[in-house]
């Protein structure tokens, strides 16, 4: 379904009435425009006026979309466990609506509110006017993710969530590492020493026993809106799912997401910071061991993403010259393994 | 023996084009583009004047890892195969556990420690490393 943007904005226009209760004339959609970012969705922003018999409102609106052709049909569990997080007093966009009828647009969205923030993480290492945020982000990241892992991933609101199966004898860890390891395998042109060590450093230390909870599963300070004052919204819950909380922490922590600069978390601070800050707010003491581990598996996602990348440049699918560039950061991933091998050898 | 300047020098113009010219032309992705394009340029340019040495050095680790002998290819395309050859055989090393423990960790992650140091010299070089240079993809 290729629409122009006024045909898109009439069938908003429509099903956010519908929605409100109210007559398709009695909402106006106003300034549709696509939004940069999000690689694997598409981001749109409009304003929606509401006008009832009494009273007008107007919603200042951002929509969050599979590609057209390529729905995922992910967004209704996105939404939900946006909605969970929302209700839980986690600051995210507030969510309104979410359609999975294709008819509407093509494919399944969800509307939520805008939220003005930075997004960029090299504004918010280098700015001055970050200066505030830097100090108290560490904090409210490690905050945020208590209440994160504090939702009940059983609830049936968040049915059909990934890794919710809780079969004794069920590793999410091992099954993550042998994911990574199977894409490794099948796209990499060439042989890689180090990621073939690590994997097998990985397998010995699979945690014996973690909690089980929601896990956002890609938090990072990329993810998250900030502005002068701090955190103003986690963003981008379309890899949530049930497992290991420590995980969160680790990715938080993984070399990829520091730009540059030498403090462990999201360039910030340090992993000591975090794990006394995310106690102090009232989650689990966590064994730095477990979260090296997690940090590891950070490291060799980033490998086969890079990996992946590079293999969709050479098999002719995307012709794009920033994927083609990709496939030499594959080092950085193995640098950052090597380090955390060296560190517990 | 072609003229003067050298590939790498000729790279470096192309490089100093994109930064200085094209980025400031142009905007949105194509501006993104030009960005990793200097970048890539540039990282080819260190490429063709390192590659000769960080091969020797990683068949002479290798060499000793494995305990082979023979001598490294006089070509580059040449030295990709038998470099790739000879890391296929050290993963299988690795996938039979030889280097779990003992002598043969601590060469290892010391040669690995090495060939990782060279890559990153060619895609990363540490000047570029907190420059906060938006462009590098």
């Amino acid at each position: 379904m290729d629409l122009s943007p006024e045909q898109m904005a009439a069938r908003l226009g429509a099903f956010v009435a519908r929605e409100a209760g109210l007559e398709t004339q009695q909402v106006a959609i106003e300034g549709l425009r696509r939004l940069a970012g999000g690689s694997s969705r598409e981001i749109w922003a409009f304003e929606a006026c509401l006008s009832p018999r009494e009273g007008e409102r107007r919603l200042d609106l951002v929509l969050r979309r599979d590609p057209p052709g390529r729905d995922e049909g992910g967004r209704d569990l996105e939404f939900r466990v946006v909605s969970a997080a929302h209700e839980a007093g986690i600051p995210v966009p507030r969510p309104h609506y979410c359609c999975t009828d294709p008819e509407v647009l093509g494919t399944s969205f969800y509307l939520m509110d805008r939220v003005d923030g930075e997004a960029l993480p090299r504004r918010l290492l280098r700015d001055d006017r970050y200066e505030r945020t830097r100090r108290a982000l560490v904090p409210q990241l490690a905050g945020i993710l208590v209440q994160i892992h504090r939702i009940d991933p059983d609830q049936p609101e968040l049915a059909g969530l990934p890794g919710g199966d809780a079969r004794p004898g069920a590793s999410p860890a091992r099954d993550e590492i042998e994911r990574v390891a199977e894409g490794i395998r099948v796209m990499a042109a060439e042989p890689h020493p180090v990621l073939e060590l690590a994997v097998r450093w990985l397998r010995e230390r699979v945690p014996e026993r973690s909690r089980r909870t929601l896990v956002h599963g890609d938090y990072r300070v990329g993810n998250v809106l900030f502005d002068e004052d701090g955190v103003r919204s986690v963003l981008d819950w379309e890899l949530a799912k049930v497992g290991d909380p420590v995980e969160d922490l680790g990715w938080l922590c993984t070399k990829a997401w520091r730009f540059g600069s030498p403090h462990a978390v999201g360039g910030v601070g340090s992993r000591e910071e975090l794990l006394s800050a995310y106690a102090y707010a009232g989650g689990d003491e966590v064994d730095p061991e477990h979260l090296r581990f997690w940090e590891a598996v950070g490291s060799y996602k980033v490998a086969l993403v890079f990996i992946q990348q590079s293999w969709v440049y050479r098999t002719g699918r995307v012709r794009s010259l920033e994927l083609a560039s990709l496939g030499r950061r594959i080092a950085e991933a193995e640098d950052a393994l090597l380090e955390l091998m060296e560190e517990s050898p | 023996m072609n003229d003067e300047p050298s590939a790498p020098d000729l790279l470096r113009a192309v490089e100093r084009f994109l930064e200085r010219d094209a980025v400031a032309g142009l905007d949105g992705v194509a501006r993104f583009h030009a960005r990793v394009a200097a970048n890539v340029v540039a990282m080819v340019a260190r490429e063709i004047e390192t590659e000769a040495e960080h091969a020797r050095r990683e068949w002479e680790g290798l060499a000793a890892l494995l305990g082979e002998e023979g001598a490294l290819p006089e070509t580059p395309a040449l030295r990709r195969e038998a470099l790739a050859r000879r890391n296929e055989a050290l993963c299988e090393r690795i996938r039979a556990g030889e280097a779990d423990t003992g002598a043969m960790r601590g060469a290892l992650l010391a040669h690995l420690r090495g060939t990782v140091a060279d890559k990153l010299e060619v895609s990363f070089p540490p000047r570029e490393r907190d420059a906060g240079k938006t462009g590098r993809a």
